[in-house]
Parts: structure tokens; C-alpha cells; sequence
């Protein structure tokens, strides 16, 4: 410190730029500015003076003018009346769609595939292993194409498939099933749901603060699921059971009524769920291979059954591995969505980044809120993590 | 850091260089030795790799005769691949010299995109193609159907602005190349299928079973194709649509590259002396070769052979000529005259 | 016999019982051990049958394997004859085929030039990392010509050999940056980490397919008006952006597993800070990064199938415009399961040299 404070105590001359580190991390730091702000500055100003030259106008009007194309799969109202803007949001929610279904499937799968990967049944390891391989050594959009044209040698429509007497169908134009109508009073049944979620929060909360005073451990799970479901059927059947089922009927070129899930999003869906699956069964197996023996027999020794062992030994330590690398494959995930674009499923890339900078030629806006959609989502995920990394993180000294 | 900055040197050197060279582009293009033209990523008989890898087709026989025009030499071309999305880009960063892809001729692309369309090189229009089981015989019976289309085209507005106008519904099925929209048709995914209607006969073509498919009669839009080019450089685009004018004009005169040896030393007919350049001096007011246009017929043909060679009825795509016969034919083409 | 009496331990030990050595052990400890254990083994059994029958039967029993379009395909099964004839462009693209031998030099010389740098012991190891150095530029001038070879433009460049020029390229590019970018995310300089992680967070933060997009369609404007610049080139600066971001991340991984002991160490005996770098940290921090790297590698090359998306010709879009042809429609099936068969053979190798490397690192750093 005192050697520090000596040199700084002494006058600053030009040759200390370079001779002293403080003084050179200033240096440094101003060059590296400058060449930003030139670079920035050499962009900004070549750009404009291509738009003049082309004499093409800019900004982001277009977004509030008429798209004239339709969307196939919308989950919002829109028809092609409505605006660019509009239609970028049907693409964005289509988007959310197929990410948010294919992180739920992509986790089932995946943590089952990396607990068979352990099994101890030396067949069902190695077909584990070798699904796993190849699926992960397959580029992902190849893996979609084949997922979409495996779909499309389904039987026809007029030859769909149909299961439960009648009310599923399965066919090259996809899987449709009942369509739920809510009644009158069905209301009700959605808001106990949520209570009864907040109410197991609240019990949570509530047993562990329990448990670390006094040690009495409660059922926690089980009550929590009793609870939910329990009291959310309740309300269903207090209310007079308000729900009917829509069951699709073969029209004149489709079946029509009930909820259709489009060969596109079934190949999309599955094609990124099995690929990061294989990702996410290598990360499973890495965390649960992390916690070593020792912690096992440690626990039994202070008397753990197997199970508790388990569920609060080896599961705490081992998520602790597994969740940065999940969240990352999670974001891999929703950015491959992207890909959509090859087999024709509208999410934001074929809407905002297809069809509209297509029409508009505006291509430097449309993919520049493109990236500014795609970058919204991994900084959502960034703050997760970091929330989860410093709650989790091991007590040091 | 000495590197970086020898890098840094050397990038702006580059730039240095390429912004020299912005005299117009028919001297850029002599000076470089070739023409680079965008063609599609492949459509059947319009533009597409035969098995040695060469491009063949419709729309890059302009870019051949553009070529032939320049040079006096059609091989002296350089193909660019690109899709629906990269086309304008391309052309407008000055990556491609000209378009020949399949392009519909609108308003806001001619004037607010920034390029020039110069000519029309086929006359299409949106239609259907669905299968005769359906018992159909008109797009308006189509409520409810799936109807595949090829997205980043014009045929999609086309579609909606139809289905909204008659009061019908319908499931897009938005797909990115001809090829996937096909299979998705045999595949019975949608009920019909919609694109230009000179795609949907080349479609028809392949299928196993052509009588099987009906193309409905109603054709919804007008698809005039044409090439082009940059907007802001006329001589350019007085090349480009010359080329164009010179393959149209020779079918009306009835030259074709079997006579045209015969007919350069000179013939009755002055328009295809001035044409051949063995009267009058066209080719200086253009700046090209006297031997321009000849070049042009010799190396690639007059329009009717071209299109005869890949569109016609004796290839697998089968178009009749229709709209795209001669004026005289009852068709729309009519090229200004050479004088 | 068995009344013997032995004195305390002297019994011999007694041979296992047959049921738990050998065959039936092993198959009754892996395949039978319990009934749910009994249930997945024939469930697998009965899939694994299943599919390998039907791929059999599609692709080899009854598959075509040469003619000259597809109306040459008569048994029923995949029709391979597509890919037999235009196997040359899906390797070489449009490459001239009186040119191919340079290529396929190319090739053999990466493999050469690859050799020391993935293995230990092999012979004359220093004179050949010399070649790896310079092999880059022996194989711009083999593939793009000059020194009296024919040159050939890029727009020629197609298929497996455009995949291995983006990859190849991307990574031996982008490593280097890559370093660069990871010590400058760990830097004492607050405007300088800013600006890497800045730039690191948004190329991770969106999709590969969107920096594609300003390849194809941006980049152009952003550069003096008039200046043009090859598509490839473009799209390879994209692609070597975007490699870049993911390795600072790997590289970042290595320099954290380094204790910071090692750098007081080094600055005490009065190194500066490049020559601690170079001398200490990255050597070690490089090491253990190697799996990662080739792993980084493994995904830049099964992403570079995208540039299919904006038209460049790789062996996906060599595929494509294969279809396009009247002669060969309808044949997408085999024409994706071959390039997916190629891109298999290679990422997986990878992957196993990758895990090759992680054991041989784990023995170094046994305690």
C-alpha cells in the first residue's frame, strides 16, 4: 500500500503513460473509447449515406400499417387487416408458444434420459447412450426437417387416426383434440386454482421455518398437491362442473371445432425438445455423478432414510450443478425456435424477420427488433440466474 | 497491438481500394471481366444446377444474353443464389449486377425499394392447383381448406386480399421453397396449392399421376416477371432491357441462332439489319459491340427458343405459350422497335 | 467333502456361485435383476428391432443405388441413386472438377495439419505445428488459387467443402479473439470489461440466424457506398463474431480454474502482465479448456447447416437445389438423412476425442 501511495503522491509526468499502470490503464482505456466511438460513427454515418443513396425511407412505420398476410396459428385475434406490429406479436406469442412447451417437454425428457443413462440394466443405458449421441450430433435444423416430414407421411385427414372414441384425431394436418368451452361460473375454478397455489407457498414457507426451529419434518409435497388438486376440483364441482368439450368434426376439407396442433409446431416441438434433451440428459447425469458417496453415507449415518437422503442431500447439491447449465440450454432452446423459418412455422423470425421485411424491404429495423426481442429473453434469463446462483451459492468464508 | 494496426491498415486500404470504382456499372462490369447475376435458389425450368452443376434455365438465360451482349461471350457470368428474403438486399448492396429471379413487377418495390424493373420476361398469375377427388372446379369453394403458399412472395398478400374479398376462409400453410411445397401437397397437408400460375403446370409435371390434379380457372393476380437492376444507372438499365427487347424482337422477325449467321451479312428487312448492325449504328448510341445483338441470338437464343428449350411443351414443365406469345400470336409480348 | 474342518482362517476361498459370474451374471445383474428391470429390457429389446429392421429394409434392402433419375427407382426404398450422382456437389460443390485434387490435397493437409495439434506423441511434433501455422495460408492458395494455380472464386465453394472452410475458418479465427475477448471480461479496466461483456452477452443473446441475416442482408449498408464484399467473406465474419462470444466464455472457465496465487506468484517475480499471460496463465487455463473448445467447435459446425437458410450452397442447400430438379423431386428423405448421416460421422468423432482429452486431463490433475 505505502509504495502505492508514494507513487501516486508524486507528480504525473507525459512519460508515465506508459511507465506506470495506473496511468496506462487510463491510456488504454481512452484509445480503446475512441476506436469505439470512430467505429461507431464509420457505421452509423455509411449507413445513412446508403439510405439516402438508395433513396429508401426509414423508421419503424411500417409496424402500424396494414400487414396483408395471414397467420395460420394465431393465439391472439388478428386477420390480415390488422398492422406489421400486430403481426409481429402473434409471432413473438407463437414463439413463447413452442419455447415455453418445449422447455417443459425438453426437461421431462431429459432428466429421464439422464437417470436411464445410470441405470444399471446395461440395454436400456446403452440405447440412452446412443439416442443421446446422435441426436446431439445431428445439426438441429435437419433434425426438424426430417420431425416435419416424418409428420407429413401420417395418414390424411380423411384417414386421421382417431383415439377415445372418436375425439382425437392424428393426421398429416396434426393432432386435434376436444376444445374446452368454459361456462358461465367457470370463472371460479381458475382463481381457487391460484389460491390454492399461493396458499401451498404460503405452507411452504411456513413448514420450513418450522422445520429448522424445532426439527419436526411435515409432508410438504404431498399436502401441497392434495391441496391443489383437491380444492380445485372441488370448485369445479361445487360450481356444476362448467366446462363442455368441443369435439372436432370432419368438414368439407378439414376437421373443424376443437384445438389443433399444427404438423409445424408437432415437428418444431418435438425436434427441439429431443435435441436439447440430449443435452440436458448429459447435464442431469454430470450433476447427479458431482455428489460424491460420501454424502450418501454421511446421511445415513446421521440416521437419513434413502428417500430423505435423496430429496435433501443429494438433489440440493445436485441441482446445484445441474440449473446453470439447464438455464443455458433453456435460452439454446428458445433461440433455436428460430428456426422455424425452414419448415413454415409463424413465430417472430417468419412474421417479423419473414413475411413483413419482405414486404416492407425495412430490413434493418425488422432485424434489428428481432435481436432486441431474442436479447430481452436472454437477459431475462441472465437475471434468473444470477438470483439463483447467489441464492444458492455455498456459504465460504 | 503493431498487428492490429497492420490489420486495421490493410481493412482501410480494401475500402480504399473498392470505393474508387463506382464509375457505372456497365464499366465495372467490363472491368472486371464478368457479370454477377442473382438467380433463385431453384425453381424448376425457371432457374436451377443441372447434375455438372451448371445453372440452367429461363432466368439465367437473360443473365446469358445480358452476358453475350457485353462481352460476346454468354459464359462470362457469375451466379448468386438467392432467396426471397435476400434478393433486394443483394441487389441494392451492389453484390449483383442484375436480378433474374422470378421477381412480380409491383409499385412499391420499382419505386420505393430503390430498383428498376426493365422489362417483363413472362406473364404470369397467381392460381390453384387441388386434386380432382375434391369435386371441386373453382378457388371459391375453397371455405375451409389449407392452402400451401410460398412465403416472401407476392402470392401470399394475393391470397389473403382474394379469401377476404369473397368472404371465405381458409388455413394458410406458409412454406419457404417450391420444392417443400410440393411435398407438402402430395403429402395431402393442404388441399391446394397456390403460386404463379406457370409453377403450379411445372408442379403438375411431376407428379406421378398429373390427371389426378386440376388447376382451378380462376387466376387471382397479375405476376408480370421481369429482371432488374439498380435504380439510378439508366445506361445499365438500357443494357439490361435491351437484351430483353433484342430476344423478343428477333422471334417476331423470325431470327433464331439457326439463321442469324445467315441474316447478319445483311437482309431485306432493315430492322434486322439495324438490329444485326449491318445498317446504322445502334450498338454506339448503347455503348456496346456491334455484334452485340448478334451475339445475343447466336450464344442464347431469340425468346421463343428460349423458352422452348426450358419451359415449352416438349419439357417436363409443358407451358403452352399463352399470355407470353408474340403480340402477333394474340399474346402480350410486344417489344419497342429497333430503330 | 463338505464336512471338512479347516482351523480359523484357513479355509480357501470358495469359487463365486455360477450365477453371478460369467454370461448369466452379468445378464442377470444388467438385463433381469428386478421384474420393472425384466419390463425395460424387452421394451428396448423389442425397439431397438424395430427400428433397426425398417432402417434396414428402407436403406439398404430395398433402396436404389444408381440411375439416372428417379423414375430409375423401382424397389420401393430409398432412392440413393440422387445422391450417387451428384455426390461430387455435395462434397465440393461447384468447385471446377479438373480442380477437385486441390481440394482433396486440402483436406489430407488439414488432417496433417490438425495431427500434432490434437495428439501428443507424434513424430517430428514441432516441425509439423510449423506446418499447422502456416497451413492456413497453403490452403487459401489451394483452394482460391494463384502461384500459378487456376483461381477459383468463392461462389464456386459448396457442400462439405463449405461447411469445413466456415468451420475450420470460424475457429481458428475466432480462438484468438476469443482469448482476447475472455482476458478483457476479466480485466482491472472497467470501460474495457464493459465493451467484452457487452459484446460476449449480445452475440450469445441472439440466435445464430439473425447474425446470418445481417451477413446477407446488412452488412453492406453499414460499409462505405460502393464498397461490395463477397458473401462468404461476410458470412464468415458473422460466423467468427459469433464462435468468438461462446469461446471467451470457455476461455473465461479456464482462466477462473487458475488460483489467483499463480498470478501474485508471477507478478512477484516481476512480470508484467502480457508475460504473465502468456508465460503463466494461458497456458494452464488453455489446457483445461481444450474440451470445451472442441465442443464450441462441434456446435459452430453443426450451426453452419443454417447458412442454407440465406442461400449459400452447403450440403443441406446443395441438397436442396438437387430437389429442385425435376429429375430428382420428392427424394427430400434421403437427401436430409444422408447430410444428417455426414454431419453425424464428424460431430461425433469429435465428441469422442473431446472426451478423450477430459480423461487424459482428469490423470494430470489427480490428486
Amino acid at each position: 500500500m505505502s509504495l502505492a501511495e508514494a507513487h501516486a503522491g508524486s507528480g504525473f509526468t507525459i512519460s508515465k503513460l506508459w511507465t506506470e499502470k495506473r496511468y496506462r490503464s487510463v491510456l488504454f482505456q481512452l484509445i480503446a473509447l475512441a476506436l469505439l466511438v470512430a467505429l461507431v460513427f464509420f457505421i452509423v454515418n455509411n449507413t445513412i449515406a446508403n439510405l439516402q443513396a438508395l433513396g429508401v425511407s426509414y423508421g419503424f412505420g411500417f409496424l402500424s400499417q396494414p400487414a396483408n398476410y395471414d397467420i395460420n396459428q394465431r393465439l391472439i385475434e388478428y386477420d390480415s387487416t390488422m398492422t406489421h406490429g400486430r403481426a409481429a406479436i402473434v409471432g413473438l406469442l407463437n414463439t413463447l408458444l413452442v419455447a415455453v412447451s418445449g422447455i417443459i417437454l425438453a426437461t421431462l425428457l431429459g432428466f429421464t434420459f439422464g437417470v436411464l443413462r445410470l441405470s444399471n440394466n446395461w440395454v436400456v443405458s446403452r440405447l440412452v447412450y446412443v439416442f443421446v449421441e446422435v441426436t446431439r450430433n445431428v445439426p438441429v435444423l435437419l433434425q426438424i426437417l426430417l420431425w416435419h416430414g416424418t409428420i407429413l407421411n401420417l395418414p390424411t385427414v380423411k384417414n386421421a387416426f382417431s383415439f377415445f372414441s372418436q375425439t382425437f384425431f392424428l393426421s398429416n394436418r396434426g393432432l386435434t383434440v376436444p376444445g374446452p368451452v368454459p361456462e358461465p361460473g367457470f370463472q371460479v375454478v381458475p382463481i381457487v386454482f391460484l389460491a390454492a397455489v399461493i396458499g401451498a407457498i404460503v405452507f411452504t414457507r411456513w413448514a420450513k421455518r418450522v422445520q429448522d426451529e424445532t426439527g419436526r419434518v411435515y409432508p410438504v409435497f404431498l399436502i401441497n398437491i392434495v391441496g391443489i388438486i383437491g380444492l380445485t376440483v372441488l370448485a369445479f364441482l361445487v360450481t356444476g362442473k362448467p366446462l363442455s368439450w368441443e369435439i372436432a368434426e370432419m368438414g368439407r376439407f378439414n376437421l373443424s371445432g376443437g384445438v389443433t396442433l399444427r404438423p409445424e409446431f408437432i415437428a418444431l416441438w418435438l425436434a427441439l425438445s429431443f435435441y436439447t434433451a440430449a443435452f440436458i440428459a448429459e447435464v442431469v447425469r454430470a450433476g447427479i455423478q458431482s455428489v460424491s458417496r460420501g454424502q450418501t453415507e454421511a446421511a445415513y449415518s446421521l440416521g437419513l432414510r434413502p428417500g430423505r437422503t435423496t430429496r435433501m442431500v443429494i438433489i440440493p447439491q445436485a441441482m446445484r450443478v445441474i440449473v446453470p447449465p439447464l438455464t443455458s440450454q433453456y435460452l439454446n432452446l428458445t433461440k433455436n425456435s428460430s428456426l422455424a423459418i425452414a419448415i413454415g412455422y409463424m413465430d417472430i423470425t417468419a412474421t417479423l424477420g419473414g413475411i413483413t421485411l419482405n414486404q416492407t424491404g425495412q430490413a434493418m429495423e425488422a432485424v434489428m427488433l428481432l435481436m432486441a426481442v431474442y436479447l430481452s429473453f436472454s437477459l431475462f434469463t441472465s437475471l434468473f440466474m444470477n438470483w439463483y446462483n447467489h441464492r444458492t451459492k455455498l456459504v465460504e468464508r | 497491438m503493431k498487428k492490429v494496426i497492420g490489420v486495421l491498415a490493410a481493412a482501410a486500404s480494401v475500402t480504399v481500394l473498392s470505393v474508387g470504382a463506382t464509375a457505372g456499372t456497365l464499366d465495372d462490369i467490363r472491368a472486371k471481366g464478368f457479370l454477377q447475376c442473382g438467380v433463385s435458389t431453384g425453381v424448376p425450368g425457371f432457374g436451377f444446377t443441372d447434375d455438372a452443376g451448371n445453372w440452367q434455365g429461363f432466368d439465367p438465360a437473360v443473365c446469358q444474353a445480358v452476358a453475350a451482349a457485353v462481352f460476346g461471350d454468354s459464359s462470362k457470368v457469375k451466379y448468386t443464389p438467392t432467396t426471397g428474403k435476400t434478393r433486394f438486399e443483394a441487389l441494392k448492396s451492389g453484390e449483383i449486377d442484375m436480378l433474374a429471379r422470378n421477381t412480380t413487377w409491383t409499385f412499391s418495390r420499382d419505386v420505393d425499394l430503390g430498383l428498376t424493373f426493365v422489362g417483363v420476361n413472362y406473364y404470369d398469375g397467381q392460381g390453384f392447383i387441388g386434386r380432382k377427388s375434391l369435386g371441386i372446379s373453382s378457388a371459391k369453394e375453397l371455405d375451409g381448406a389449407s392452402i400451401c403458399i410460398q412465403t416472401g412472395t407476392t402470392t401470399e398478400l394475393n391470397l389473403a386480399d382474394y379469401f377476404r374479398i369473397n368472404g371465405i376462409s381458409y388455413e394458410p400453410v406458409p412454406i419457404e421453397t417450391n420444392e417443400e411445397a410440393r411435398t407438402n401437397y402430395v403429402a395431402d397437408r393442404c388441399d391446394v396449392y397456390t403460386t404463379d400460375a406457370s409453377g403450379l403446370a411445372a408442379t403438375r409435371s411431376t407428379f406421378e399421376d398429373p390427371d389426378a390434379h386440376v388447376i382451378f380457372p380462376e387466376i387471382i393476380s397479375k405476376e408480370p416477371l421481369g429482371p432488374l437492376v439498380r435504380q439510378g444507372d439508366d445506361q445499365w438499365a438500357d443494357v439490361v432491357r435491351w437484351t430483353l427487347n433484342v430476344m423478343i424482337n428477333a422471334e417476331e422477325y423470325g431470327v433464331s441462332s439457326a439463321n442469324v449467321d445467315e441474316l447478319r451479312g445483311g437482309s431485306d428487312n432493315p430492322e434486322i439489319n439495324r438490329m444485326l448492325g449491318s445498317e446504322g449504328n445502334l450498338n454506339e448510341m448503347i455503348g456496346l459491340d456491334k455484334d452485340w445483338a448478334y451475339n445475343i441470338i447466336k450464344q442464347v437464343g431469340n425468346y421463343g427458343e428460349v423458352f422452348e428449350r426450358f419451359l415449352g411443351v416438349n419439357t417436363p414443365i409443358g407451358l403452352e405459350r399463352g399470355l407470353n406469345a408474340l403480340y402477333t400470336d394474340g399474346g402480350l409480348l410486344y417489344a419497342p422497335p429497333m430503330r | 467333502m463338505a464336512d471338512a474342518t479347516y482351523q480359523p482362517g484357513q479355509h480357501p476361498d470358495l469359487p463365486p456361485p455360477p450365477s453371478t459370474t460369467g454370461v448369466v451374471g452379468w445378464v442377470r445383474n444388467n438385463l433381469l435383476s428386478s421384474p420393472l428391470n425384466i419390463f425395460l429390457t424387452v421394451v428396448s429389446g423389442l425397439l431397438v428391432y424395430f427400428v433397426a429392421t425398417s432402417v434396414y429394409e428402407w436403406g439398404f434392402a430395398n433402396a436404389d443405388f444408381s440411375g439416372a433419375s428417379r423414375q430409375d427407382c423401382t424397389s420401393g426404398g430409398a432412392c440413393w441413386a440422387l445422391i450417387n450422382v451428384r455426390f461430387g456437389q455435395f462434397i465440393y460443390g461447384f468447385y471446377p472438377e479438373a480442380q477437385r485434387w486441390r481440394v482433396n490435397l486440402a483436406f489430407v493437409g488439414l488432417v496433417v495439419a490438425l495431427w500434432p495439434l490434437l495428439f501428443d506423441n507424434v513424430p517430428a511434433r514441432k516441425q509439423l505445428l510449423w506446418y499447422a501455422g502456416a497451413y492456413p495460408i497453403i490452403a487459401f492458395v489451394l483452394l482460391l488459387g494463384g502461384f500459378g494455380l487456376e483461381s477459383v472464386e468463392t461462389a464456386k465453394f459448396g457442400g462439405f467443402l463449405l461447411t469445413m472452410v466456415i468451420g475450420v475458418t470460424g475457429i481458428a479465427v475466432s480462438l484468438p479473439l476469443g482469448i482476447v475477448l475472455a482476458l478483457g471480461r476479466r480485466s482491472d479496466m472497467l470501460f474495457i470489461r464493459t465493451i467484452c461483456i457487452g459484446f460476449i452477452e449480445f452475440i450469445r443473446g441472439v440466435p445464430l440466424i439473425t447474425l446470418l441475416f445481417v451477413a446477407s442482408t446488412l452488412l453492406s449498408f453499414f460499409l462505405p457506398p460502393g464498397t461490395t464484399f463477397n458473401l462468404l467473406l461476410r458470412v464468415l465474419i458473422m460466423v467468427t463474431l459469433f464462435s468468438s462470444a461462446y469461446l471467451a466464455e470457455v476461455v473465461r472457465g479456464g482462466l477462473q480454474a487458475i488460483p489467483v496465487g499463480q498470478r501474485e506468484a508471477a507478478e512477484s517475480l516481476g512480470l508484467g502482465y502480457w508475460r504473465t499471460m502468456y508465460l503463466i496463465i494461458l497456458p494452464q487455463a488453455l489446457k483445461i479448456s481444450i474440451p470445451g473448445i472442441v465442443n464450441s467447435f462441434i456446435g459452430l459446425f453443426k450451426d453452419t447447416t443454417l447458412v442454407a437458410i440465406i442461400g449459400l450452397l452447403d450440403p443441406l442447400g446443395i441438397g436442396r437445389a438437387a430437389l429442385a430438379d425435376t429429375k430428382w423431386q420428392g427424394l427430400s428423405s434421403e437427401v436430409y438423412v444422408f447430410v444428417a448421416v455426414l454431419f453425424f460421422i464428424f460431430s461425433f468423432g469429435m465428441s469422442r476425442y473431446s472426451l478423450y482429452l477430459e480423461k487424459k486431463l482428469e490423470v494430470g490433475h489427480a490428486s
